[in-house]
């Protein structure tokens, strides 16, 4: 009789699941088209380096013969997979700043509220926003192509899944931070102690070699930073190689972050919880 | 004989606190299927914080929350498939479309895209707002807002219905359709709702009553009981009592007037 009394179909299926992933995926992809300045700024911001910054630091900050690369190649051509993690890096904290927002509107709350698992809401909301980015880093590719910067047909192909889980890297660590913080101010200033440092302290703008023979701190410095191991994923992964001690690192701060973001969003146990009354809730 | 079939909630001992600060103490309600239950409390009387627990935004520090007779910790997927909320603070998309905003809800609850539309028709017509289902949420008033949060509560056909301070910023008329629309949900479907408010005016005689204040149940049962047991001529002198005099507590025309 209890069970009659509390009967019901349970969304809980397989195919429950995949309607409630697509509607995530569908929605982050419908806000996206709905904001085509973030989808400029994320595009313009990548270009001018590729076109100013690159160009004119051509001559001075030469590279030489480092894998991948089977020759010399133009500082451009160097750049480009720090530009595309920079897009990755950039649209993972965007994503969480709107989770800020979302939260500081109360939008979030809807979200948490569905009967589907929160470490799965969580993933699902990160791999829309890694989609989203895909998009963003393929156009860049694109342009990039026209301004000689050519990869093998394979090498674009391989980029697809170091993407996605370069891309749920940054957006993991965005949801750690995203829930450290109530207030969008708060957490937008925050975004320049993050992304700076960062993208600066990695081998996306300059070769690890050169950076030791400047400063053997700032050096080891780039070597702590996972930022630089989903560079050089990305760098090899565009030449049709896969960087596994790379791609393994990278993995390993994956999986710690999506650890963090998912303690911080858990109802008895998250940072949220210890932190104030029913408003920071979502 | 059958045994009964289980409360849309029952609420027993849960307590909760924020660090060192109490905002639920013990707390026990119940809201029968096809009744109309109204949590009156002043502001900062734990409303709020009820409705974290009892959807899972934080899980409560003792007690036990069932839905439906399901545990929303133990059984959250079951408990929550079976309740639909409307937050007090806005919680649609405001850049998405009215039929956008119930198709992402509808998929939030794996409810497929077919059913998800149809639901999504007969919602929005229901709610008189078919015909602005491709406008953008912004560009509805207040009062349509929430009867579209009302509509989008309902999308999964929920056997309880939250709602907190769901009339508060709408002008009379916008209360009135609101409450009215809620009270024949009631009676016609039988869903159990549970409606907090600080505004005695929404509160009608034959309710079901729980007056909540400063985390801690004062009084629960039918209206006239509530009132008969506190003393008072009416449900606004009895309320005075339970909760010590203060006097913050309104009724809507008087928000209005002021």
């Amino acid at each position: 009789m209890r069970r009659d009394a509390r009967a019901g179909g349970s969304p809980l299926t397989i195919g429950g699941y995949l309607v409630c992933l697509g509607g995530i995926v569908w929605r982050e992809g419908l806000r996206f088209l709905n904001q085509r300045g973030r989808f400029f700024s994320a595009l313009v911001r990548p270009l001018v380096w590729l076109f100013i910054f690159a160009a004119g630091f051509r001559a001075v900050l030469g590279v030489s013969i480092i894998p991948p690369y089977e020759t010399y190649v133009l500082y451009e051509v160097y750049v480009t997979p720090g530009l595309v993690a920079m897009i990755q890096l950039f649209n993972g904290l965007q994503s969480s700043l709107g989770m800020v927002y979302d939260r500081e509107v109360g939008a979030m709350r809807i979200l948490l509220v569905s009967p589907f698992p929160r470490p799965f809401l969580l993933f699902a909301k990160l791999l829309a926003g890694v989609l989203v980015s895909l998009l963003q880093v393929y156009v860049f590719l694109a342009i990039a192509w026209f301004w000689e910067v050519e990869a093998p047909v394979a090498g674009y192909l391989l980029l697809v899944p170091v993407l996605v889980l370069t891309g749920l890297m940054l957006g993991a660590l965005g949801l750690v931070l995203s829930s450290m913080f109530r207030q969008l101010e708060n957490f937008a200033s925050v975004m320049n102690f993050v992304i700076f440092p960062m993208f600066f302290a990695s081998s996306a703008l300059y070769p690890l070699w050169r950076m030791r023979e400047a400063s053997p701190l700032l050096y080891e410095i780039c070597r702590l930073n996972p930022f630089t191991y989903a560079v050089e994923a990305i760098r090899f992964a565009l030449y049709g190689r896969l960087e596994w001690s790379a791609l393994a690192v990278v993995a390993a701060v994956t999986g710690l972050l999506l650890g963090l973001a998912i303690l911080a969003y858990n109802p008895s146990k998250g940072l949220m919880v210890r932190r104030g009354g029913p408003s920071s809730a979502a | 004989m059958q045994p009964a079939a289980p409360a849309a909630l029952s609420v027993r001992g849960v307590s909760h606190a924020f660090g060192t600060r109490k905002a639920l103490e013990a707390v026990d309600l119940d809201v029968a299927a096809g009744s109309f239950t109204a949590l009156l409390g002043l502001n900062g009387a734990g409303k709020t914080t009820l409705f974290s627990l009892i959807t899972r935004l934080h899980d409560s520090h003792s007690g036990t929350i069932r839905v439906l007779g399901f545990d929303v910790r133990r059984e959250s997927a079951a408990a929550l498939s079976r309740l639909g909320v409307v937050f007090q603070a806005r919680t649609l998309d405001l850049d998405l479309s009215l039929r956008e905003n119930l198709l992402y809800h509808a998929a939030l609850h794996g409810i497929g895209r077919r059913r998800a539309r149809a639901a999504t028709e007969r919602r929005l017509a229901e709610i008189g707002l078919a015909e602005r289902a491709r406008d953008k949420v912004r560009t509805l008033s207040g009062g349509q807002m929430r009867r579209l949060e009302i509509a989008r509560a309902l999308l999964h056909e929920p056997r309880l219905l939250l709602l907190d301070e769901a009339t508060v910023g709408l002008d009379v008329e916008a209360r009135r359709a609101i409450l009215t629309e809620v009270r024949r949900l009631v009676g016609e479907t039988g869903l159990g709702v549970l409606w907090a408010t600080h505004l005695i005016d929404e509160i009608a005689p034959g309710d079901d009553l729980v007056v909540l204040h400063q985390g801690r149940v004062q009084a629960c049962g039918p209206v006239d009981a509530v009132i008969a047991r506190a003393g008072g001529d009416s449900l606004q002198d009895a309320f005075m009592r339970l909760v010590g005099g203060e006097t913050s507590i309104g009724n809507g025309s008087q928000e209005q007037a002021s």
